[in-house]
């Protein structure tokens, strides 16, 4: 049987990378990961909608980290899609008899290992088969703390869920990593796309200036519809919060990045800047804490305050932005 | 967040589980650490499992009272919406709308409702009635 690494990560994806290049034998850590494929972000589009909700994301769509990483690094992922479920999972089973550990793309509702309460219609999972025993898929899911099972049929189910970001029973691994390139080259390249992202996209809903036009919409929520508004102020702090972000919105898993790109690239502005988003994400956590107890009804439901909060945030996190730009003229 | 700040506040919806966090130790410096939950977090994943069971008790009085067929109480179960069952299932979303009424319901093929119950993970029994009172049906 294929030994696997287990390593509990904070964030699927990013997690679910890293563990494939580990075992193939380049040690990336999971903030190196998230941080190289720039994929950190703010994005709130009202007209996409999920579950009744306008689709609000602190990072990129799943798959940009894999991709990101590729580009970046010059590694190139083998991906497959399959029509038929027995297919995929013929395929799956051909990888594992070879002592391939493959990543997959999974719904986490009908994966038999989440606790009930985290079961929702998320199609864009990230896990790692890594073994068969008997009847039983041998999984490193990066969200838990130890290797996870799931039973062929629900292995199967899951991977072929139809809907918004169907898996189609995505199957993807390494195939070259001899050509990686070297960090300190990709390093700048990609917190130089995060910063102009968030700066200088020119739509108002994405990056720092989303942040500021969410805070606008904040402040014009009418007292009338309460019962939404609170729907969608802990629809914000879940978006933030739940499993996978490493907390705060994914802001303390790039200021780890960013942490440890000084210590590489010797630059004692990233370690400044690090401190920077470090400080944002703990305004978030303090969006998240007044949020919550405004819908439990411990202090009262106050739009301005939520809203004076989440433009603190836009300016500091503007800041590090800048700061990191600034890098470039050094 | 500093590593003493990393909250332990033993989430029940993590079941036991701990999930790993980034924070800072005495140094600065970024590491991970093992967190049992936040109680901010759990407000809000409350908030939207109750939404869902909320739908559901109305649902299953609908049913009761012959406006609405079993299935609306099996998607809101399931945590569905008619958004989500109707890309499950390749319905269109007014196809979905419409055999959320008895009358329709009753007629549909036995082709139709396999897509149902496909998408449900349910026996053709089970997608016809209402579980138990008792038993909350959530997978």
């Amino acid at each position: 049987m294929t030994d696997f690494n287990h390593q509990q990560t904070a964030h699927c994806e990013s997690g679910a990378v890293a563990a494939l290049l580990r075992h193939n034998g380049l040690d990336l850590s999971e903030p190196m990961v998230f941080g190289l494929s720039s994929a950190l972000t703010y994005a709130y589009i009202p007209l996409v909608k999920m579950g009744g909700m306008p689709l609000l994301a602190y990072r990129m769509p799943p798959g940009r980290i894999i991709r990101g990483l590729s580009k970046r690094l010059g590694i190139r992922f083998h991906f497959e899609r399959f029509r038929r479920p027995e297919d995929g999972t013929a395929a799956l089973n051909k990888y594992l008899e070879q002592g391939t550990p493959v990543g997959l793309q999974a719904s986490v509702y009908w994966l038999p290992y989440f606790p009930e309460n985290m079961r929702f219609h998320f199609n864009a999972h990230n896990l790692v088969a890594y073994g068969k025993d008997g009847d039983d898929y041998l999984i490193s899911d990066p969200t838990f703390e130890q290797p996870v099972r799931a039973d062929t049929a629900a292995l199967q189910r899951s991977r072929f869920v139809k809907g918004m970001l169907a898996p189609k029973g995505l199957i993807y691994y390494p195939e070259d990593i001899s050509q990686a390139k070297d960090l300190t080259a990709a390093i700048p390249v990609a917190i130089r796309s995060t910063a102009n992202m968030m700066l200088r996209t020119p739509l108002p809903f994405i990056g720092v200036r989303g942040i500021r036009h969410v805070a606008r919409h904040m402040e014009k929520l009418s007292p009338a519809n309460e019962h939404y508004n609170k729907l969608l102020i802990g629809h914000m702090v879940r978006m933030q919060e739940e499993i996978g972000t490493g907390g705060a919105g994914f802001r303390f898993l790039f200021a780890s990045f960013l942490q440890e790109s000084a210590g590489i690239l010797s630059d004692e502005r990233l370690a400044k800047a690090a401190d920077q988003f470090t400080d944002a994400g703990d305004e978030w956590r303090r969006f998240a804490l007044y949020a919550a107890k405004m819908l439990k009804g411990r202090s009262e439901l106050d739009y301005d305050k939520l809203a004076t909060q989440l433009r603190k945030v836009a300016d500091m996190e503007q800041e590090g932005y800048q700061m990191l730009l600034a890098l470039k003229s050094g | 967040m500093k590593l003493d700040d990393v909250p332990q506040d033993k989430s029940r919806s993590f079941e036991g589980q701990k999930k790993r966090l980034y924070a800072r130790d005495e140094n600065g410096e970024y590491t991970t650490a093992l967190s049992s939950g936040w109680e901010a977090e759990d407000v809000v994943l409350d908030q939207a499992v109750e939404e869902y069971n909320r739908f559901t008790r109305e649902a299953r009085q609908r049913v009761q009272q012959g406006l609405s067929s079993p299935l609306e109480y099996h998607m809101y179960a399931h945590r569905m919406d008619i958004t989500v069952l109707a890309q499950a299932t390749g319905f269109f979303r007014w196809q979905v709308r419409r055999h959320l009424t008895p009358a329709v319901f009753n007629l549909l093929t036995p082709r139709k409702l396999q897509r149902y119950e496909e998408a449900l993970q349910m026996t053709p029994g089970q997608l016809r009635t209402l579980p138990p009172e008792d038993e909350p049906q959530n997978d």
